[in-house]
């Protein structure tokens, strides 16, 4: 069919109405978000008419302290510090959690003694780390990766230790019956099978890392968001402490979407409904 | 039943099963059992009488608490690595891993036995070719009919070229035509490699259908009565066999 042609090449003035018609069509299918957002950027703006600007920035304020962080490759550095803070930070809660996850989920002395333990440290709010961080590490990043491996260990190796679990009986003994090795046994059932928890616990640990590190920066670190955070506050400059805000979270959003696009592709063998983008 | 070495040998065979509060269930008790080499045998019983437990005692899952297991001569649970390729098993629900294609599912037994790619893909798609599945290599299981999905399933047991079959309840959750189907091109397929087949049921039709013998096994799982399928009944004689397994089956009593 000639409209399944990808690159069939339309005339101008069909190729801007097909774009537009494409445009209306994306805004249609955001609607929702894109009236809930409008809202509260006028109401904003409408409070920052009343308020003094220190407290309430308007929006063309707020906007152009947003654009001198991302075009200044100095103070963007900062960003990337924070964000790379983040990774690392999770990469080594990954790997360390996954293990300790992989380990509870096939054993079951080392699930018993482990679980109680994960599920009292996930009780210990992230300020507390801190507090430990602070008297036990004189080094910045140690403190940051120490705080870091805290808050996001125990969710990786608990939701990890749940994907395991999850994994139906009845396939393991499907394969059982042809006698695999052991790696072969998790080449191809239990690696494929904890990809959904390794891709739901990155999620949830994203945004989890995102917070704990800026409390993190705000003790100590010369440089990241938090410590421009906690510059902002001492300057009084709320412009500042919003826009350095938002360029955190489309870094996240970025990263997010990124998130959302490898599971699209590593998890197209589930069904629409259940494989589909939540946006 | 051949004269010569049998294939599948149960010999006294008792599973308990101990709850976390020590109550003990007894599964299948004192349970004998011989098919010889190319014997179609149905093991049918009434649903709780032991039958899947038999089943995961012949497969190895599970140990005996006593008696002896042996297929081909060898324990199917201590000698557990020996059986590498030797049991083709089609199972109740399918089992497809659901994030494989049906090619890939088909496949699976090969990549464990560690086939070159090229002879994995061949063979999975021959047989998936025979299965009728021809178009359908792509696909995930979630795309495919229950009864497509019972034919990768057993596309991936003939792959194997096992020297025993297994079928538990395999064709038990299909409407009755595709049930019907699938259990002539399984029959076609077992008869035609002259393979010794295992089939476990509840449904007497099935088994009479596939069964050139027919074990019948009562609660705790144990043999009530082992008979030969009639050949060339009548529609009236067969019924009348039907009725008899039935009051077999009932009175869960050995019959001499």
């Amino acid at each position: 069919m000639e409209s399944d042609a990808p690159h069939t090449a339309l005339p101008p003035a069909q190729a801007q109405e097909a774009w537009h018609s494409r445009l209306l069509g994306l805004m249609a299918a955001r609607k929702e978000p894109i009236i809930s957002f409008a809202v509260i950027l006028v109401a904003w703006q409408i409070a920052s008419l009343f308020l003094p600007p220190y407290l309430i920035p308007s929006v063309g304020v707020i906007v152009g302290a947003f654009v001198e962080i991302v075009l200044d490759i100095s103070l963007l550095g900062d960003v990337l510090i924070t964000m790379g803070r983040i990774f690392l930070g999770l990469v080594l809660a990954f790997i360390i959690g996954t293990v300790l996850g992989v380990f509870m989920g096939f054993t079951q002395t080392v699930e018993k003694h482990t679980l109680p333990v994960l599920h009292f440290i996930m009780g210990i709010p992230a300020l507390s780390w801190v507090v430990f961080a602070i008297i036990w590490f004189s080094h910045v990043e140690t403190r940051i990766a120490f705080i870091l491996l805290a808050g996001c260990l125990p969710n990786f190796s608990l939701i990890i230790h749940d994907g395991i679990k999850s994994i139906s009986k009845e396939y393991l003994d499907m394969l059982r019956a042809m006698r695999p090795t052991r790696k072969q046994l998790f080449s191809k059932l239990i690696l494929p099978g904890m990809i959904p928890a390794v891709l739901t616990a990155w999620k949830v640990n994203l945004g989890l890392a995102a917070r704990v590190v800026i409390v993190a920066e705000l003790v100590g670190a010369s440089r990241g968001v938090g410590n421009k955070l906690l510059l902002a506050q001492e300057l009084f400059e709320m412009p500042k402490a919003i826009a350095w805000t938002l360029v955190l979270v489309a870094f996240l959003l970025i990263t997010q979407l990124t998130i959302l696009a490898l599971e699209n592709k590593l998890l197209r063998w589930r069904p629409a409904k259940q494989g589909g983008m939540a946006t | 039943m051949s004269a010569a070495e049998p294939v599948v040998r149960m010999q006294d065979v008792s599973k308990v099963f101990t709850s976390v509060d020590g109550d003990r269930f007894t599964a299948v008790e004192s349970l004998d059992l011989e098919v010889g080499s190319g014997d179609i045998v149905a093991i049918v019983g009434k649903t709780g009488c032991g039958k899947s437990t038999t089943f995961n005692l012949l497969l190895g899952l599970e140990e005996a608490t006593t008696g002896s297991i042996e297929l081909l001569g060898h324990d199917p649970h201590t000698e557990f690595d020996w059986f590498r390729s030797k049991l083709g098993v089609i199972f109740q629900t399918d089992r497809l891993l659901p994030w494989r294609t049906a090619l890939e599912n088909a496949r699976v037994g090969l990549e464990i036995l560690e086939y070159s790619e090229k002879e994995q893909n061949d063979i999975a798609t021959q047989w998936l070719h025979k299965l009728e599945l021809q178009g359908f290599e792509d696909a995930y299981p979630h795309e495919l009919s229950g009864g497509m999905r019972q034919r990768v399933g057993m596309a991936r047991a003939f792959c194997l070229s096992p020297e025993i079959f297994f079928a538990d309840e395999a064709f038990g959750h299909l409407d009755q035509s595709t049930a019907r189907r699938l259990r002539e091109v399984f029959l076609e397929l077992v008869t035609e490699t002259r393979k010794t087949c295992l089939l476990i049921t509840h449904n007497i039709h099935e088994a009479l259908e596939i069964g050139s013998r027919l074990v019948i096994l009562g609660r705790p799982g144990r043999v009530l009565a082992d008979m030969e399928t009639p050949t060339n009944a009548t529609r009236a004689e067969m019924a009348e066999f039907e009725d008899r397994i039935l009051d077999i089956i009932e009175n869960n009593e050995v019959v001499g």
